[in-house]
């Protein structure tokens, strides 16, 4: 194990997260929000000796990188930034005890959007730029935003790819172009372009500037953490509408919009991934839409709240209009399915990726065939091409560590004595990064009620669901720590 | 630079450690998923799986913005079908193909516009011709030459009886009395810039330019006995061991090559009329004996397999053949082989690599590129030769005035057909040709680059 290259990585994420707290600081400052500037420049200041500290204390580190490191790499790091991120809320008062902290922090890094708080709206400026910013960091990854800057400076080698496979999410991470450094540039620069154009369209509606900014940043990261108690239901349509179309394309694979700017319109269209995804939005959207008749006044205002909450579930965002633990079971069930579904691979949607799932349901119809044709030779195709049975393997072995960890979390949070769905909700909203679940922990309520050790359970569910299990698993294992 | 390899074989594999240490923008081609997913976790590089020939596979490699196609898989007829389609699918971008069967060699011009390639290289065929060039100057590890073959930067390894032994570089003068310089010391695997204190020791690999003329007299003064090879024993009957008879077939060497397969030494004895070809097992001390191992002038061996070369060429040391030259076709020379006296090291796979750097270099400065560039001291270290032109700094000012970077050396400066192992009073001028050498940290393009 290369700990003194896995400390030198772990010193510039602490730099980054340093240099991306400044704006809550600077926010805080002019807000004159004395407490919470403070809490923010201690947390620059640490964050930012602890950085410079690791960084100097490893500076004479091997280049020798595997696998291996690179996604001890990505664990250790997430929850490090973390532990350190959420000191602001905790040292500001805005949140006094840490573990909830530290469970809003995670719920905002991983892009859930899970709170743990009762009332949002009485909290400093500053507190609430960072809880919607951490959605945007953590949406493309953090690891990522490192590859993309020129500082890093370990160009060549070929082990970056394990920290992008690592936090890129989907069953089969490849680069746009040769270089790393350029792939992470042009998917950072297509997140930026977007989120832009969603802080634009927010603020053709009439949106305050403070309101568009948090609201495009959590839409932008898929997070879901609103700057309203009633997340966006007090809006006017227009924006709600802006935001279930963002929500929507921040759903999508990057890599579709990079194949749109190089004109190649045809193979996006035909994307079997992007399709399916689109599918099933609008099916959803059509059935709430017919088992919600009568619920509302107009069959506008249906529509829109049906696409809205839709859009909001599939891409993991958890934002919504309206308190969609009020609607009839039906509607309930197909958001619950959605939950697991989530948004395309690629994207900065959480849940169990649409192409992932994709690759299951035609692996599973080829053992149906295998069964009537014992020796008919047939293999899977994801776009006209072969997909290698190595990645079938690994979608049915994510598939299995999937599952457990969903029923393993459920029997431990459920002792803490809420009723079945709002147990299973829970884990579901964490696992995938939704936000909010159904009942007890509904789009109105919040998961405050928790116990501690539900909570712990929570956050790692939260860790593990954004960074795909594995990287967190690994961080378990004791062949990782033993020495060869 | 855009550049796409197709291939990721040996020769492959080494160009792409070159050219992303470079900073080009690397796109593999290759048939085998296994071989691309290493070589992706090695390198920071796109990989594509399927043939490289094709139409739709180059598409998706990016062909359209590519600036330079090496194709480098295992046959000759594919690298050519992939330039010439590439070259078909756009006419700018340069191409360079392997082709390394002796029955294209003489065609090679011709195919060259044939098929839209910018340049052929044929590992095999430079392999052979470096190994003639040793075996005319037995003595030198290695020799590559600067100016038109007026200078070279030559390697010798000290052993015990050598004069040079414990002696600082500041009283070497007195002992080989001629213009050299020492460039480089390879001591226990690690290249070293040496200055005048620098005293040298038993078992160091120097490396040293000196004017072509002069190598003789150096040889003479340092004791090495050197009388031409009048019989060179080959074992194995490869490509390269074809192209080496036919190389050395004007120069009066006797060629004996032993081949273990009866029918590739019917093929050989039909191809080549002077040369005494042997079918026998290389691996048999008996039959080495029988075909005149201990009384041959050289010994050459060039079998597919690196670990049978490395053996043969320790027999052979063993039984004090004057000259031993060891091809490598897989392993890098490295540490370990450094202490093994396998006598010269040809590396088929290296010489072609260089080739190819160089070329890349060149597209990528119109102006100032290096003429010559050799990869010297196990890849440490790098040789080159620019010419002064009218853009070149510090035309005509004294070398102890300059403020070179460190780890760089003005090695030699020709005017015309002059040269001149330089010392602190020396400039160069335009129109001159200048021999730098620097150990491989940072890559120089230009002469300018050598400034602070």
């Amino acid at each position: 194990m290369n700990y003194k290259m896995m400390g030198r990585f772990i010193g510039m994420i602490l730099l980054v997260e340093c240099i991306f707290m400044i704006p809550s600081l600077v926010m805080s400052l002019c807000m004159k929000e004395e407490r919470a500037a403070w809490a923010f420049l201690f947390t620059v200041v640490l964050l930012g000796v602890l950085g410079l500290g690791l960084r100097w204390l490893c500076r004479r580190a091997r280049k020798t990188f595997f696998a291996r490191e690179g996604l001890v790499c990505v664990g250790m790091s997430w929850i490090i930034m973390s532990v350190l991120g959420c000191l602001p809320f905790y040292l500001s008062g805005a949140i006094p005890n840490y573990l909830d902290a530290l469970f809003e922090m995670v719920s905002g890094f991983t892009t859930t959007g899970a709170s743990i708080l009762e009332e949002i709206e009485g909290l400093p400026y500053g507190i609430l730029y960072w809880r919607s910013f951490s959605h945007w960091l953590g949406g493309m990854g953090v690891l990522v935003f490192l590859l993309a800057i020129p500082v890093t400076g370990e160009g060549g080698s070929g082990f970056t790819m394990h920290l992008l496979r690592a936090e890129s999410p989907g069953p089969n991470v490849g680069k746009l172009v040769p270089k790393m450094k350029a792939t992470a540039q042009i998917m950072y620069i297509l997140y930026i372009v977007l989120t832009v154009l969603n802080v634009i369209f927010l603020l053709a509606g009439g949106m305050p500037v403070f309101d568009a900014v948090c609201t495009a940043l959590g839409t932008a990261g898929t997070g879901g953490f609103g700057i309203k108690g009633d997340s966006i239901a007090g809006y006017s349509p227009y924006i709600q509408n802006v935001c279930t179309v963002f929500m929507l394309l921040f759903g999508v694979n990057f890599s579709c919009y990079y194949l749109l700017l190089l004109k190649q319109v045809k193979s996006v269209l035909k994307d079997e991934e992007l399709r399916l995804y689109l599918g099933i939005v609008a099916g959803s959207i059509l059935l709430i839409v017919w088992n919600l008749r009568g619920f509302y006044d107009t069959l506008g205002e249906t529509v829109r709240h049906a696409a809205f909450q839709v859009a909001s579930i599939v891409t993991t965002t958890g934002y919504a209009t309206t308190d969609f633990d009020l609607w009839p079971g039906f509607s309930k069930a197909i958001l619950l399915f959605l939950m697991v579904i989530g948004a395309c691979a690629g994207s900065t949607g959480g849940g169990f990726k649409c192409g992932r799932a994709l690759l299951l349901v035609k692996n599973m119809l080829r053992s149906v065939r295998q069964i009537i044709h014992p020796q008919k030779v047939q293999v899977v195709r994801l776009n006209g091409q072969t997909v290698d049975e190595k990645v079938l393997a690994n979608a049915n072995t994510y598939l299995a560590a999937y599952v457990v960890i969903i029923i393993a979390s459920f029997l431990l949070i459920s002792v803490d004595g809420f009723s079945l769905m709002t147990n299973l909700s829970a884990v579901l909203a964490c696992f995938n990064n939704i936000g909010p679940g159904f009942e007890a922990v509904g789009p109105t309520c919040n998961f405050g009620a928790f116990s501690v050790f539900s909570k712990l359970v929570l956050i790692m569910d939260m860790l593990a669901g954004r960074l795909e299990i594995f990287p967190i698993l690994i961080l378990f294992s004791r062949t990782t720590w033993r020495r060869k | 630079m855009r550049i796409i390899v197709a291939g990721d074989g040996k020769m492959g594999s080494t160009l792409t450690r070159q050219l992303v240490m470079e900073g080009h923008d690397l796109t593999m081609i290759d048939a085998n998923a296994k071989v691309l997913e290493s070589t992706q976790e090695r390198y920071d590089i796109m990989v594509i799986q399927g043939n490289c020939a094709t139409m739709d596979v180059l598409q998706h490699a990016g062909v359209k913005e590519a600036d330079l196609l090496i194709a480098m898989t295992g046959a000759d007829e594919i690298n050519l079908l992939c330039c010439m389609t590439a070259h078909a699918m756009n006419p700018q971008i340069h191409t360079i193909a392997r082709v390394r069967n002796p029955e294209y060699t003489d065609q090679i011009y011709r195919m060259r516009d044939m098929f839209g390639l910018s340049m052929a290289v044929n590992p095999e065929r430079q392999a052979a011709i470096e190994i003639g060039r040793l075996l005319k100057y037995p003595g030198f590890l290695k020799r590559d030459t600067f100016a038109k073959g007026r200078v070279e930067i030559v390697e010798l390894r000290l052993d015990e009886k050598s004069k040079l032994c414990n002696v600082a570089l500041n009283d070497m003068n007195s002992i080989v009395r001629c213009k050299i310089l020492v460039c480089i010391v390879l001591r226990s695997g690690k290249a070293v810039a040496p200055d005048g204190n620098f005293v040298l020791r038993e078992g160091d690999r120097i490396f040293v330019t000196a004017p072509s003329n002069e190598l003789t007299k150096l040889l003479r003064n340092l004791g090495i006995i050197t009388h031409k090879a009048k019989r060179v024993l080959v074992c194995g009957g490869g490509r390269v061991s074809f192209y080496l008879a036919k190389h050395l077939e004007r120069s009066g060497i006797a060629v004996q090559i032993l081949e273990q397969d009866p029918v590739r030494c019917q093929i050989l004895a039909s191809q080549l009329p002077y040369t005494d070809i042997f079918q026998g097992d290389a691996s048999s001390e008996f039959q080495l004996e029988e075909h005149g191992i201990s009384d041959c002038d050289a010994l050459v061996t060039l079998t597919g397999l690196d670990e049978l070369n490395m053996i043969i060429s320790l027999y052979g040391n063993s039984c004090n053949v004057p000259q031993v030259i060891t091809k490598l076709g897989r392993m890098n020379s490295n540490n370990i082989l450094d202490k093994l006296p396998l006598g010269s090291i040809v590396s088929p796979r290296e010489l072609c690599c260089n080739t190819i750097v160089r070329y890349v270099r060149a597209m990528q400065n119109q102006t100032g590129a290096a003429r010559t560039v050799y990869s010297v001291a196990d890849g440490q270290a790098e040789a080159m030769e620019f010419l002064v032109d009218e853009h070149t700094l510090h035309c005509g000012e004294p070398l102890k005035q300059l403020r070179i970077k460190k780890n760089v050396l003005v090695a030699c400066i020709t005017t015309g057909s002059q040269q001149q192992i330089p010392n602190g009073d020396s400039s160069f001028h335009e129109g001159d040709g200048v021999i730098i050498v620097t150990n491989g940290d940072r890559v120089i393009y230009q002469l300018n680059d050598i400034f602070e």
